[in-house]
């Protein structure tokens, strides 16, 4: 391998003839375990179904927290998967903060519809009746009051005692130490110290009568995998997704898109006609677009991967600071 | 919205066939404490070019804020995630990193190197196909480094990459790197690790982590991610048995009946016989659902339903095996645990054991020994602590197909679940079933417990009376058993003080011991309770899981648990053996209340508050008790 140098020994010709063989070996393995191993895609797949399934069998009564993004979209054709040719075995639950595009809205209830689902909407009336919006209260407070609190009394009202969600540990940094099965205190709180051993494919869904668990199917998918799976499969996602003119206000370096009348304009503030699309979908006061030419799948595959911003850059609520997912987790943030 | 094929670009073309064909590598990477594993997995994050903008420009925000690389990118902040890690400057979690290459996926497992960690290493590479090792060149091989390889063999992962680090720190010098490479093998061998490639490399600097080093040419091997990406992957499951844990019973309607589950071990056809364990039914492959999509064959990593050709009776936890190859069934274990609890693992004491998608209580007795994990050496224990390994038996309540897990990673690697606060407290991996469960059978008798009671006109129990020492339990214990005496009753009293003098003369008091003591009291209350008696037991039991454990071994209705409530000052103040003074004064130690915990009953069916009932009144409560649930009966023949 490395020639014959000076100082060193000439290998044994056995040895060097065992080295050659076993190489030989190596590589003939290689070339059979390569034919009969699954793609990395199908073995995300079997391994997302494997916990959803999990889950059902061993939880009284779960939820799918479905947020109509394209990774809801995701979990939502696996669960399908899952249990066919039964029903789906728990209801979708989605937090309306009323503020969501009206595209999202209406995708949601022909989705639900189109499949037959039973679609719960839970929006936060107390906040509603306090006037929170994101404009006159910022991100924080709107989020915390119209998503991780009502997403707390929803849980509470319907007594889930597990919710799936579609985070994955590629978004962000907290994220990639959150466990599948994530357990939660009677008040929602995620202790990060206190995180269960997740060892092979065993779950513990264990626990008591006031905790609960957050379940992550997509844990291990990246968004590139995300987006290889909705073109392999087919998957129907959000128009928003697609680029296509529509109007947008330019505001601290992010284009936020004016869906309806209640957003307020600066003086002289003129909505203009742009091409852009999202990469991740929320409130739209609080979604940056970007522009863009992609209007196929295949067209945002390739523009994902000349991509240079991460997908979580158009999402605000991340840039408050540093540890603020984690603290946000703490406080029963999805 | 789908995909319009007419948009794609023959490049894009190729590249989504390309693909489409990779396949997934998981691998952990172990170091010791500055080795520079977050450096070297944030370096391959960087050069495999996933990072975006937004993130090299809070990498350099953050490097120029908290890096230890004087302002130059400090690659170890892109993964060490939690605020109280960046704080403190180590890892202390797993975290799970991903990234691509031309042929693979990877999905790293980064765990942290310090001894109070174990935990976490094992579960990093209990989903690892190969390890990458760290070490520092300055350094060499460590006992950490061998602790390390000692979980990465456990653990069942057998390719190893030695990555010999910080190799600029020691002028990229030849003969270190082949000194600590030597040393390695020579190690590793002793623990069975021989598929070994070592790498030296400079995470930091970058040599021989995508491209070749321009600082040692002397070595002429592939860089760290070439060899990830070309490296063969764990055996082929064609070498291995079919298995499938079934995890949920498909049944939408009268002619469906589906069972759902994720194929572990080799792969199946439509029409291959199959045995559902433990039961040892057979059956045929009907049909293979995968998902929606009907299936001829479906392998190891797929998830699938299938349906049988005959209607037999299987359920969730039942295990679906290749009817010539089965798995086998036992009650009765070899095993190793790993100990991951805060509390330590008591022998003795029952746990809920769950392998693949089976539960079923299990206790651990005896454990054989411990093992040192940095010198191997085998060690006598009596319990261990978190993060101690130890050799066990372990027996489980109800049967378990398994496979060793040397041959099966999911049908022979289990978790343990704690009973009380539903935490994961151990991993375990079974090595083999011991003979006695498959020799040693039940006798069935023709007189039982219900004909021996019923001779006594009286229903058989156990009345277990728990509390702090001095509480009262066995001047009130006493009294019951004489007004039942009194009523013509068939009683036993089991009292702690008497049996310490005889059947539990060689326990001590450590918590360990307790539990054995009350194990074997709970078993003797068991057998009296099927001679037909009525059976008082009066002891401090200060854990609730062992009176837990001594109710699960009698039938329902037949323990009744009394909680003597005295509150620890006053029975200290009481103190009528005067013990209490001399555990304050250091004599006894692992005294209940004082330096040893009392777990008070949740639930008792009688609670008796010694504050404000005489002992009296406390018997008649008790007997009462008894008339109301039908222990004894109204017109019981009264003996004045």
């Amino acid at each position: 391998m490395h020639g014959v140098r000076r100082g060193l020994e000439v290998p044994d010709l056995r040895h060097r003839r065992a080295a050659a063989l076993e190489q030989v070996t190596q590589v003939l393995e290689y070339a059979v375990v390569r034919m009969s191993k699954l793609s990395h895609l199908a073995r995300l797949e079997a391994e997302s179904i494997h916990i959803l399934r999990e889950v059902v069998a061993e939880c009284a009564n779960p939820v799918m927290l479905y947020s109509i993004g394209k990774d809801s979209s995701v979990l939502l054709h696996l669960a399908l998967k899952a249990f066919h040719p039964a029903p789906l075995p728990f209801p979708l639950l989605h937090v309306d903060t009323t503020w969501k595009f009206r595209d999202m809205i209406a995708f949601r209830d022909r989705t639900a519809q189109r499949l037959g689902l039973k679609l719960l909407v839970h929006v936060n009336t107390e906040g509603l009746a306090m006037g929170i919006n994101p404009f006159t209260h910022g991100s924080s407070v709107h989020t915390d009051v119209m998503k991780t609190q009502a997403l707390k009394q929803a849980l509470d009202r319907h007594g889930f005692d597990a919710a799936f969600g579609g985070a994955r540990r590629d978004e962000e940094k907290s994220r990639a130490k959150e466990r599948v099965v994530s357990l939660r205190s009677a008040q929602h709180r995620w202790d990060p110290k206190r995180q269960r051993p997740e060892l092979w494919r065993l779950y513990n869904t264990r626990m008591t009568k006031e905790e609960s668990l957050r379940v992550f199917p997509l844990s291990n998918w990246t968004e590139l995998d995300v987006w290889q799976y909705i073109y392999q499969e087919n998957i129907e996602i959000v128009p928003l997704y697609f680029a296509r003119e529509r109007p947008v206000v330019e505001r601290d370096g992010a284009l936020i898109m004016v869906d309806d009348e209640r957003m307020p304009l600066a003086p002289g503030e003129r909505p203009q006609m742009r091409k852009v699309r999202f990469r991740t979908l929320g409130c739209y006061p609080l979604t940056g677009a970007i522009e863009s030419n992609a209007d196929s799948l295949p067209a945002i595959i390739e523009e994902m991967l000349v991509a240079r911003t991460s997908e979580r850059q158009g999402r605000l609520i991340d840039h408050d600071a540093a540890a603020s997912m984690e603290r946000k987790k703490q406080e029963g943030y999805f | 919205m789908s995909a319009d094929p007419q948009t794609l670009s023959p490049e894009l073309d190729a590249w989504l066939a390309a693909q489409a064909h990779k396949d997934l590598l998981r691998f952990i990477t172990c170091g010791s404490v500055d080795d520079g594993k977050s450096t070297l997995i944030g370096r391959l994050l960087y050069e495999s070019q996933v990072l975006f903008e937004d993130q090299l420009a809070a990498l350099e925000h953050d490097s120029r804020r908290l890096g230890t690389q004087g302002g130059a990118l400090d690659f170890a902040l892109l993964v060490d995630g939690l605020a109280a890690e960046r704080e403190q400057g180590i890892t202390i979690d797993v975290a799970y990193r991903f990234f691509a290459t031309e042929h693979r996926k990877f999905i790293v497992a980064d765990t942290p190197g310090h001894e109070q960690y174990t935990r976490n290493m094992v579960t990093g590479a209990s989903t690892a196909e190969l390890a990458v090792i760290l070490v520092d060149a300055r350094k060499g091989v460590l006992t950490q480094t061998r602790r390390h390889s000692y979980l990465v063999s456990l653990l069942g992962i057998r390719r190893v990459v030695l990555a010999v680090n910080k190799m600029d720190l020691v002028d990229y010098q030849e003969t270190v790197f082949r000194r600590i490479e030597q040393d390695y093998r020579d190690f590793s061998a002793q623990i069975g690790l021989t598929d070994i490639v070592a790498i030296p490399l400079s995470a930091l600097r970058g040599d021989n982590v995508i491209s070749p080093s321009a600082h040692m040419s002397w070595y002429t091997g592939p860089t760290l991610m070439a060899h990830l990406d070309r490296v063969p992957p764990t055996r082929p499951s064609s070498t291995v048995a079919f298995r499938m844990p079934v995890q949920w019973v498909n049944r939408p309607n009268q002619e469906f009946r589906g069972y759902a589950g994720l194929v572990v071990g080799g792969s199946v056809r439509v029409g291959d016989p199959l045995v559902v364990l433990p039961a040892g039914v057979r059956s045929r492959v009907a049909r293979i659902l995968l998902g929606d999509r009907e299936a001829q064959q479906a392998t190891t990593g797929q998830s699938v339903t299938l349906v049988l050709e005959d209607h037999i009776d299987v359920s969730r936890g039942d295990l679906l095996a290749a009817a010539d190859a089965p798995a086998a069934v036992s009650e009765l274990f070899e095993a190793t645990v790993v100990w991951m609890g805060e509390e330590p693992m008591l022998p003795g004491r029952p746990y809920l054991l769950k392998c693949g998608t089976r539960t079923v209580a299990a206790t651990i007795a005896p454990l054989k020994h411990k093992i040192n994990v940095n010198t191997l050496e085998k060690l006598a224990a009596r319990q261990l602590e978190l993060n101690e390994i130890g050799l066990v038996h372990l027996s489980t309540e109800a049967p378990l197909a398994f496979d060793p897990y040397e041959e099966n990673r999911d049908t022979g690697g289990f978790i343990l679940i704690d009973r009380i606060s539903n935490g994961t407290v151990g991993a375990g991996l079974l090595h083999g079933a011991l003979r006695r469960a498959q020799d040693v059978h039940w006798q069935a008798l023709d007189i039982n417990q219900a004909a021996r009671s019923a001779q006594k006109h009286q229903k058989a129990c156990v009345l277990w009376f728990t509390g702090l020492s001095g509480a009262g339990k066995s001047t009130i214990a006493n009294l019951v058993e004489k007004r039942l005496y009194a009523l013509g009753r068939h009683t036993y009293l089991l009292d702690g003080d008497n049996v310490r003098h005889g059947l539990c003369r060689d326990l001590g008091f450590t918590d360990v011991d307790r539990v054995e003591n009350i194990r074997r009291v709970a078993e003797v209350a068991r057998l009296m309770t099927d001679a037909g008696l009525i059976v008082l037991v009066s002891f401090i039991s200060p854990f609730r899981a062992e009176r837990r454990l001594a109710r699960s071994l009698l039938g329902p209705g037949e323990f009744c648990e009394i909680f003597i409530d005295t509150p620890i000052e006053e029975a200290e103040r009481r103190d009528p053996k005067g013990l209490y003074r001399r555990a304050r004064a250091g004599e006894i130690r692992n005294f209940t209340g004082i330096d040893s915990p009392y777990e008070p009953p949740e639930n008792p069916e009688i609670h008796i508050d010694t504050r404000d009932t005489r002992a009296e009144q406390a018997a008649e409560q008790i007997i009462r008790y008894l008339r109301r649930i039908g222990v004894i009966d109204l017109d019981g023949v009264f003996i004045p």
